[in-house]
């Protein structure tokens, strides 16, 4: 249901010729330009002003004193860690889908289709839910390593041997944060690709390309900016998504914190410059998620 | 075109579409049939107690009404900041159209503390509304402040391509047949707009159902009061009542599928005009 959200359009393109009469009236442009603009001011610029002012409100040295300190530096190591694995496997389902999608026609597309973006539709919180669940000590691992006579004796012996865990723990904030960013890199390839037709790639075929030579060679650079966009989409919803992975992630201190959770504890404790200070370096990650999405228009716009 | 799968000389057919299919089940649909397996092994009185309760009920109406209201207010700011993006010019207009997305780049506790710290007693703009007795954070006002801002880009993304498609042919037309510029904006303009806008509100609604981070710090989760349904879950979880979580997020799932599919229908409606 996002996508038209997340898809890059190309910022002024040409609407034909400005006439008299199809221009507003100046008092009417001015109104809502003023208009406009207030409302975006106080409830976007404001807010995301307020982060930095209240990050640096009690100095500077405080401001990197909380980055630097040894919970917040495991809290940014465990985003970085679950970015780097989930947004890769993301990339590659979405690559994946929009092939087969947009380069060949099968029974039941449709379906497939709706149902990748089945996680825009679904509470943060019962994306988190689904996987305690599934994983939680009264869920179905839960039940598996407590039952008496099970399939499989040795896996179960082997697991509860390796103290497996995976809700409170890192495998859970992964799994979570994949299921919120799943759908970010298929919903930017697939119209890109759609539009783009396949006459490249059976023009590459008859000359005698292989499959990955085509995807390489011929596809992949089409298609490169709009991966790139899917990527820092991806990359952004995965290292602030905080709904999700607050539910399995049992707020372990220096353990299963991420920056977003991070922050919340140190704002509930009332450490305010430190909870905006650590807030700030997300909100430096949205600043460049936004300048990077304009580049990329940008670049659309003059192709 | 692409022709039958069968016939068609690309390759990778069977290794893309396995894969897709494996890796969706195994992240989306297994894990989401847990609710409704667990949701099934529950007698319709276990159930119907768990989703129906004074706490359930009073957070199921916070959040509607904070959403719907919400989503209204985005209808009327957003079209007004998609026109002034497409149809005026201004110093500054590519800053402008980047922060529209800034709600959607903003982690959501992020944005939460900001505008609890922005519209509290002592905050930027509600040190200016306490002398009037207004207050907005910690009270249902502010959970509507945070929906509002989670909601504003997908109104305002959904309505630019189409403002930017509109053919001035038809303006002109109408200009010429003597309607007056706010004639032709309001019998003209708006109603090639509307199934746009519907589906672009529609769609902050349908996120603000199901949004937590930015809420739960400006709201403070009171019982009865700002409690929101995404809270109430987290609470059931937090003691451990797995089975009355599991009700309440089947309620929530199935009202924002039934949702998802009416905006799936709004969107072909929007796009009756634009054949491509």
């Amino acid at each position: 249901m996002s996508s038209i959200v997340t898809h890059l359009h190309k910022p002024g393109s040409s609407h034909g010729h400005a006439s008299r009469v199809t221009q507003d009236a100046a008092w009417v442009r001015w109104t809502l330009t003023t208009v406009a603009l207030l409302f975006l001011f106080g409830f976007v610029l404001l807010p995301l002003t307020a982060v930095f002012a209240e990050g640096l409100r009690k100095g500077v040295g405080l401001f990197f004193q909380s980055l630097v300190d040894a919970d917040a530096l495991a809290a940014i190591k465990l985003t970085l860690l679950t970015a780097v694995i989930a947004v890769p496997s993301n990339v590659v389902f979405g690559v994946a889908a929009a092939w087969c999608i947009t380069k060949f026609s099968f029974p039941g597309k449709s379906v497939l289709v709706t149902l990748i973006d089945l996680p825009f539709a679904v509470s943060p919180v019962i994306a988190g839910m689904i996987f305690v669940l599934l994983f939680g000590l009264q869920g179905w691992l839960g039940q598996y390593l407590n039952a008496e006579s099970v399939w499989f004796p040795w896996l179960q012996q082997w697991l509860i041997h390796q103290d497996f865990q995976v809700i409170y723990a890192t495998p859970g904030i992964i799994l979570a944060t994949i299921f919120i960013t799943f759908p970010f890199v298929a919903r930017e390839l697939i119209p890109l690709m759609q539009a783009q037709g396949t006459d490249e790639e059976y023009a590459a075929v008859t000359l005698g390309a292989n499959g990955w030579q085509i995807f390489w060679r011929v596809t992949l650079p089409n298609i490169k900016w709009g991966l790139f966009y899917g990527i820092v989409l991806c990359n952004a919803r995965a290292m602030g998504e905080f709904g999700a992975v607050s539910v399995v992630s049992g707020h372990i201190r220096g353990e299963t914190n991420t920056m977003p959770l991070h922050v919340e504890i140190l704002y509930n404790e009332y450490h305010f410059s430190a909870a905006f200070a650590v807030a700030s370096l997300l909100a430096l990650l949205a600043i460049v998620t936004l300048v990077l999405k304009s580049v990329i228009e940008w670049r659309n716009s003059r192709a | 075109m692409s022709t039958r799968s069968s016939r068609s000389i690309l390759p990778g057919f069977g290794l893309s579409l396995g894969f897709t299919v494996a890796y969706l089940s195994l992240i989306v649909l297994l894990p989401l049939s847990a609710v409704f397996i667990k949701t099934s092994g529950m007698t319709f009185a276990e159930f119907w107690q768990s989703v129906s309760s004074p706490l359930v009920v009073s957070a199921y109406k916070v959040t509607f009404f904070a959403s719907f209201a919400a989503a209204l207010v985005n209808s009327f700011f957003g079209l007004i900041v998609a026109w002034m993006l497409v149809r005026y010019s201004f110093p500054g207009k590519r800053v402008v159209d980047a922060l529209v997305d800034l709600p959607f780049a903003l982690p959501t506790a992020v944005a939460g503390i900001a505008l609890t710290t922005i519209y509290g007693p002592t905050g930027w703009i509600g040190r200016w509304l306490a002398p009037h007795d207004i207050q907005i954070a910690y009270t249902p006002l502010g959970v509507f402040v945070a929906l509002t801002f989670i909601g504003l880009p997908f109104v305002v993304r959904t309505l630019q391509p189409v403002i930017e498609e509109l053919e001035p042919e038809l303006e002109e037309a109408s200009a010429s047949l003597g309607a007056s510029r706010f004639q032709t904006v309001f019998k003209v303009i708006i109603p090639q707009l509307f199934p746009a806008l519907i589906a672009g509100t529609a769609m902050a609604f349908a996120r603000s159902l199901g949004e937590y981070g930015s809420v739960v710090f400006i709201g403070a989760n009171l019982p009865m009061k700002t409690q929101i349904v995404p809270h109430v879950i987290i609470e059931k979880l937090e003691q451990y009542d797995y089975k009355g979580a599991t009700a309440i997020a089947t309620v929530m799932l199935v009202s924002s599928f039934i949702l998802l599919l009416l905006i799936n229908l709004l969107q072909k409606w929007s796009r009756r005009y634009h054949k491509i």
